[in-house]
C-alpha cells in the first residue's frame, strides 16, 4: 500500500537547513498497522506528512497504492490525499466553521464516497451522538480528536495515517479510541501508520518502528 | 532601548504592512485637512465679504434716504455716512464716502488712497485683484486691494451713482459707534443692527455641509484601514509583546512603548497627509469656486493661502483618529496574558450577539432618520436624516450579510459549496468594516450619482422649454437695438424683447424679468403652478411669475404679494428655476417698462426656422458689428448651461471616485489581516485534498461575492439617498426639488467597479495563498504554536 524509499528531507532554517529525515524507507501493506516512535522533534510527524502526500521530500521516493508521488502535480497529490487517505493531526484537525455532522462527513463527500449508514454508525460507536450540531470549539480535545478519526475513516480510505490520535486523551480513553480505530480499520481493510509516545499503544499494534536522528532504528 | 528596537524590527520585516498604515492615515488625513482647507478658504472669502465696509459690526440707518436728507441729518448732528449699494453689470457696486466713513469700518488701503485724494476725486475705484479685468470697469482707473472680496467694487459714493446710474441716492447711513446719538432715530428711519451672520455663508452651508460630509466619510473610511492594519501588526507581534513581557518589561511599560511607537508613526503619517491634503485642497480649489461663483454667486479666490491652523488640526486629526484605530489593540497589549493560551479562537458565534446587538442599533438610527424626516425642519434635519439612515445601514449589515449567506448555505448541495458559505460567513466579522466603507462608498456614489443624472435629465428638459427661441441678441447700445429691430423685423418670425434689473428680495441679489406676451411662453415656460389665465394677467400687469427657490425661501403661495418698486403685485404663477439660487421676478413688458423706465431695452430673443439660424446670425454680426458674445444661438446657450452644471458636480464626482479607492483599500487592509488568522481555518481543508491554488480561488471568489452582495444592498440605500437629497436636503439648500429619475445602466457600471475594487484588494492576499509552502501548512497542526 505504502512504500518509502530512503527519503530525505530538511527544513531551511535562519542558520542554514537542518536535515530532519535522513535516508528513511519503509513498507506497509494492507490491512497491515504499523506503530512509529520516537523522541519529540525525531521527525514522526514529517514523515506521516511525507507519506500523506501533503509535502514532498527533498530525495528519495514514496509510492502510494502503486502511484510515485514523484510523477504527480499538486492537482494530482490533492486528488490522491482526497481519495486514497484518512489522516489524523496531532491537534486542530477540524474546520472550524463547519459542524461535527458536517466534519465528519467532509471527505467523504468531497471524494463522492459518502454513505450515511457508515457514518452513523462511525457517530455511534465513536460515542459522538447528540453532539452532531455543535462547532469544533465547542468540544473538549478528545471529542474532536475522535470527530478527526471518525472523519479519517468515513470514506472507507486504503491508508490512514494517525498522528498521537490519542496524545490528547487520557490513558483510559486512549486505550478505548485505539480499540475502535483498529477495529474499524481491521473492517475495511485499510493500512495503518501511527505516531505515538505510548510504548503499550504501539505494543497493540502488528510492527513497530522507532525514529532516531532521522533514521529507523 | 533594546525593547523597542525589538518592536521596531517588526516593520523592516513588514514593509507593505507600514506602507498600508502609514497610507491609511496619510489618505484618511488628506482628505479631511483637504476639504477643511476648502471650506476655511470660502469661509475666510465670506467673512471678507460681510465685512467690508464693517456691516457685520456696525449699526445703520435705513429708510427713503437722499443726498438732501443725509445732509439735514449731518447738520443736526447725527454721526453718519452714507452707502450707496448695488449691482451693475454683475458686479457688486459700494459707494462710500471716505471723509465720513467711521474708523471701524475702514478697509485696508482706504485710508492712505482717502489721503491721496484719488478715491475722493472719484476716479479711482478698489476692486479684487481677480476683478480687475471685468468688462463694466472699463476706462476706471483701478486699484487691486486684497481687503476687498472678488466681484465688488468700492468707489467715492459719486462714481458709484454714476456706476448705478443711480443719482442722489442713498442706500444705508453707517453710525459712528464712537460717537454718541444725537436723539431718537427720526421717525421715517430705521436702526438696522449689524448681521453678523452673512446671506452667503448661509446660502452656501449646505455646500460646505456636503463637503465636510465627504470629508469625514473618506477619513473614517481611512481610519477603518488603519484599525486593520494595527490590528494585523499586534496579531502578528503577540508573541513578541509576551516574550518582552516574560522578560520583566511591565504591562505599562510595554502599552507605553506602543503607543509611543504608534504616535511617532501617526505623526509621520499626519504631516505626510497635510501636504497631500493641501494639494487635493489646490486642485480641487479652482472648481469649488467656480461652483460657489456660478451657483450662488459668492466670491472665492481660486487661489489657496497655507493656514497654520489647519495644518495644526490635520495633524491632531490624525493622532486622534490612529489613537481610535489602535484603541483595542492597545487595550489588548495592557491585558496581554504572558502565557498563551492553546484555545483556537472562537470566532463567529461570539461575534453573532454583537451583530444583533449592532444591527439594533442600526434600525434605531433608522427610527431616528425617520423621526428627523417626519418631524424635524431645515438643512440640519435633511442631514440628520443623512446620517442616520447611512450609519443605520453600516450598522445592519453584517446581520444582513451573516442571513443572506445562511440562507445560501442551506440551499448549498456540496460539502465544499457548504463549507464556502459558511466560511464566509465566519470572516465577517474581520471584514465587516471594510465591507461597511464599501456600502457607503457605494452608497454615496448611486446617491449621488442618481441625484446629478436626475438633476441632468431634468435640467436638460427644463432647458429646452425655458430656451424656446432660436437666437438670443444683445445690442451694445440703445440706438443700436432700435436699428437692429427695424432691420429684423421683415427677416424672422417674432421679435421678443428681455428686458432685465437686478433687484434683492428678502435680502439676497435676485432680478427682475419683463417678458413680452408670446405663444413661446404661453406653450413653453416650465411653471410649476399657476392662476387660471396666468398670461393674460401678466401680460395685464395684474400680477407676477416667482422662481421656485424664491417661492420656497419666503413661503410665497398663488396670490401672496411681492414689495416692487412702484406697488405691489399678487404672484400668479410659479416656476422652476434650475441651477440658480437666487430670486426671480417675471413681469409683463409693459408693466416692467412703467416700473422701471430707465432700463435700456438691449436684449432680443429670436423666433425664425431653425434652418436659418446660422446665416441670420453671421448676417448680423457682419451687418453690425457685433462680437461672438453678442449673438447667441439656443445650442450655444444650452452647451455653456451645462458646462456650468458639470463643474459645479465635478468635485463631487471626483470624491465619489476617491471614497470608492478608499474603500478598496479598507478592503485589502482587512484581508491581509484575516490573512494571517486564517491559515488554520483552510489547513484542514487543503490536508483533506484541495489545492492551495484552489483554496486561493476560493478564497478571492469568496471576496467578490461578500462585496457584490455589499454591493447590491447598496444600491436601495443609495437610491434612498438619492430620495433625500433630492426632496429634503436640496429643497432645502438650493429651494428647488427635483423629480427623482433611476438610471439602471449607471448602478451596473458602479457594482462593476465595487467589484473591481474588490479584485483587486483580494488578488493580493489569494495570491500569497497560492505561494503558501506546504511547511507553513503544516505548521497549524504541529505541536506548539
Ligand atoms: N515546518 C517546519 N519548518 C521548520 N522546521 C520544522 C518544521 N516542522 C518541523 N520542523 C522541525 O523538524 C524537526 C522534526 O519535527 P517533527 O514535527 O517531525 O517532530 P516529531 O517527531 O513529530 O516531534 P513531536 O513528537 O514533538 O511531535 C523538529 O526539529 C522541528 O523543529
Ligand atoms: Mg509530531
Amino acid at each position: 500500500m505504502l512504500v518509502v524509499d530512503d527519503i530525505h528531507k530538511s527544513y531551511p532554517t535562519a542558520e542554514g537547513p537542518v536535515p530532519v529525515l535522513s535516508g528513511v524507507s519503509l513498507g506497509l501493506a494492507a490491512g497491515e498497522s504499523l506503530a512509529l516512535t520516537g523522541e519529540s522533534g525525531s521527525g514522526k510527524s514529517t514523515l506521516l506528512h511525507l507519506a500523506a502526500a501533503l509535502d514532498r521530500p527533498d530525495q528519495g521516493g514514496i509510492t502510494l497504492a502503486g502511484t510515485p508521488l514523484a510523477g504527480l502535480d499538486d492537482a494530482g497529490l490533492a486528488r490522491l490525499r482526497r481519495d486514497r487517505i484518512g489522516i489524523v493531526f496531532q491537534q486542530f484537525n477540524l474546520i472550524p466553521s463547519l459542524t461535527v455532522a458536517a466534519n465528519l462527513a467532509f471527505q467523504a463527500r468531497l471524494a463522492g464516497r459518502h454513505d450515511p449508514d457508515w457514518t452513523a454508525e462511525l457517530t455511534g460507536s465513536l460515542g459522538l451522538e447528540g453532539l452532531e450540531r455543535r462547532y469544533p470549539d465547542e468540544l473538549s480535545g478528545g471529542q474532536q480528536q475522535r470527530v478527526a478519526i471518525g472523519r479519517a475513516l468515513a470514506g472507507r480510505p486504503g491508508l490512514i495515517l494517525a498522528d498521537e490520535p490519542t496524545g490528547n486523551l487520557d490513558e483510559a480513553t486512549g486505550a478505548a479510541v485505539l480499540g475502535l480505530m483498529l477495529g474499524l480499520v481491521a473492517e475495511t481493510g485499510a493500512a495503518l501508520l501511527m505516531v505515538t509516545h505510548s510504548e503499550r499503544l504501539a505494543a497493540r499494534l502488528d510492527r513497530r518502528l522507532h525514529l532516531r536522528a532521522g533514521r529507523l532504528a | 532601548m533594546t525593547a523597542l528596537s525589538a518592536l521596531l524590527s517588526h516593520w523592516r520585516r513588514h514593509p507593505l504592512q507600514l506602507a498600508l498604515l502609514l497610507l491609511g492615515l496619510a489618505l484618511a488625513t488628506a482628505l479631511w485637512s483637504g476639504v477643511q482647507a476648502i471650506n476655511a478658504e470660502a469661509r475666510a472669502a465670506y467673512a471678507r465679504a460681510a465685512s467690508v465696509l464693517g456691516q457685520d459690526r456696525l449699526d445703520r440707518l435705513v429708510g427713503p434716504l437722499t443726498v438732501a436728507r443725509y445732509a439735514e441729518l449731518r447738520r443736526a448732528g447725527w454721526p453718519v455716512s452714507p452707502v450707496l449699494e448695488g449691482r451693475a453689470g454683475g458686479l457688486r457696486v459700494l459707494g462710500i464716502e471716505p471723509l465720513t466713513l467711521p474708523r471701524e469700518a475702514a478697509v485696508s488701503g482706504l485710508p492712505a488712497l482717502a489721503e491721496a485724494g484719488a478715491l475722493l476725486a472719484g476716479e479711482v475705484a478698489l476692486v479684487h485683484p481677480e476683478t480687475l479685468g471685468a468688462e463694466a470697469l472699463a476706462g476706471l482707473e483701478l486699484l487691486a486691494s486684497d481687503g476687498i472680496p472678488p466681484g465688488t467694487v468700492l468707489a467715492d459714493i459719486g462714481l458709484a451713482e454714476r456706476l448705478l446710474d443711480r443719482r442722489g441716492e442713498i442706500s444705508a447711513l453707517i453710525l459712528d459707534p464712537a460717537r454718541p446719538l444725537p436723539g431718537p432715530v427720526p421717525p421715517d428711519l430705521r436702526l438696522q443692527k449689524p448681521a453678523p451672520e452673512d446671506g452667503l455663508a448661509r446660502l452656501t452651508d449646505s455646500f460646505h455641509l456636503n463637503l465636510t460630509a465627504f470629508g469625514f466619510l473618506a477619513f473614517a473610511v481611512g481610519i477603518f484601514i488603519t484599525h486593520s492594519a494595527v490590528g494585523l501588526a499586534f496579531e502578528q507581534r503577540r508573541p513578541v509583546f509576551r516574550t518582552l513581557r516574560s522578560l520583566g518589561v511591565s504591562a505599562r511599560g510595554l502599552a507605553g512603548l506602543v503607543l509611543l511607537e504608534l504616535l511617532a508613526l501617526a505623526l509621520v503619517a499626519g504631516v505626510a497627509g497635510v501636504v497631500l491634503g493641501y494639494a487635493v485642497a489646490a486642485a480641487l480649489l479652482p472648481d469649488v469656486a467656480a461652483t460657489l461663483g456660478g451657483l450662488y454667486g459668492a466670491p472665492v479666490p481660486g487661489g489657496l493661502e497655507l493656514r497654520a491652523e489647519w495644518g495644526a488640526a490635520g495633524i491632531g486629526m490624525a493622532l486622534a483618529g490612529t489613537l481610535v484605530a489602535a484603541a483595542g489593540g492597545l487595550w489588548q497589549v495592557w491585558r496581554l496574558p504572558i502565557l498563551a493560551s492553546a484555545q483556537p479562537r472562537a470566532w463567529g458565534r461570539a461575534n453573532a450577539r454583537a451583530r444583533a446587538a449592532q444591527a439594533v442599533a442600526g434600525l434605531g438610527l433608522w427610527g431616528m432618520a425617520g423621526l428627523a424626516l417626519g418631524l424635524g425642519s431645515g438643512l440640519w434635519a435633511g442631514f440628520a436624516v443623512l446620517a442616520g439612515l447611512l450609519l443605520g445601514a453600516a450598522l445592519l449589515l453584517p446581520a444582513v450579510l451573516a442571513g443572506l449567506l445562511a440562507l445560501a448555505g442551506r440551499g448549498a448541495r456540496s460539502i465544499l459549496a457548504e463549507w464556502f458559505w459558511a466560511d464566509t460567513r465566519q470572516q465577517l466579522p474581520g471584514l465587516s468594516l471594510a465591507l461597511m466603507a464599501l456600502l457607503l462608498a457605494v452608497a454615496a456614489n448611486v446617491g449621488v450619482g442618481t441625484m446629478v443624472a436626475s438633476f441632468r435629465a431634468t435640467f436638460t428638459g427644463w432647458l429646452d422649454q425655458r430656451l424656446a427661441s432660436e437666437l438670443y441678441l444683445t445690442a451694445p447700445d440703445p440706438a443700436t437695438a432700435r436699428a437692429m429691430r427695424d432691420w429684423l423685423q421683415p427677416r424672422v418670425a417674432a421679435i421678443l424683447p428681455i428686458v432685465e434689473v437686478e433687484q434683492e428680495f428678502g435680502g439676497q441679489p435676485g432680478s427682475v424679468y419683463g417678458l413680452v406676451d408670446h405663444a413661446t411662453y404661453r406653450e413653453n415656460w416650465p411653471l410649476l403652478s399657476a392662476s387660471p389665465e396666468v398670461w393674460d394677467r401678466v401680460r395685464d400687469g395684474g400680477g407676477l411669475l416667482v422662481n421656485e427657490q424664491m417661492a420656497r425661501r419666503q413661503g410665497l403661495a398663488l396670490g401672496d404679494e411681492v414689495d416692487l418698486p412702484g406697488g405691489i403685485l399678487p404672484v400668479v404663477g410659479v416656476y422652476s428655476d434650475y441651477g440658480n439660487p437666487s430670486p426671480q421676478v417675471i413681469l409683463g413688458l409693459t408693466a416692467f417698462r412703467a416700473r422701471y423706465p430707465d432700463v435700456a431695452e438691449l436684449r432680443f430673443a429670436l423666433r425664425l426656422p431653425a434652418d436659418e439660424v446660422e446665416r441670420l446670425a453671421a448676417d448680423l454680426r457682419a451687418r453690425f458689428g457685433l462680437g461672438e458674445e453678442a449673438v447667441v444661438d439656443q445650442a450655444g446657450i444650452k452647451g455653456f448651461s451645462l458646462q456650468v452644471f458639470e463643474r459645479t458636480f465635478a468635485v463631487t464626482a471626483a470624491l465619489n471616485a476617491l471614497t470608492l479607492g478608499v474603500a478598496g483599500l479598507a478592503m485589502l487592509a482587512s484581508l491581509l489581516t484575516l490573512a494571517g488568522l486564517r491559515l488554520p481555518q483552510l489547513a484542514p481543508v487543503w490536508a483533506m485534498g484541495l489545492t492551495r491554488g484552489r483554496l486561493a480561488r476560493l478564497d478571492l471568489l469568496r471576496t467578490l461575492v461578500l462585496a457584490a452582495l455589499t454591493a447590491l444592498l447598496a444600491l436601495p440605500l443609495g437610491l434612498a439617498l438619492a430620495w433625500v437629497l433630492l426632496a429634503v436636503v436640496n429643497v432645502e439648500a438650493f429651494g428647488w426639488r427635483l423629480p427623482m429619475r433611476v438610471f439602471p445602466g449607471d448602478w451596473l457600471v458602479l457594482v462593476l467597479a465595487a467589484l473591481a475594487a474588490a479584485l483587486v484588494a483580494g488578488a493580493l492576499p489569494a495570491l500569497r495563498l497560492a505561494r503558501t509552502t506546504p511547511a507553513a501548512m503544516l505548521r497549524v497542526f504541529a505541536n506548539e504554536r
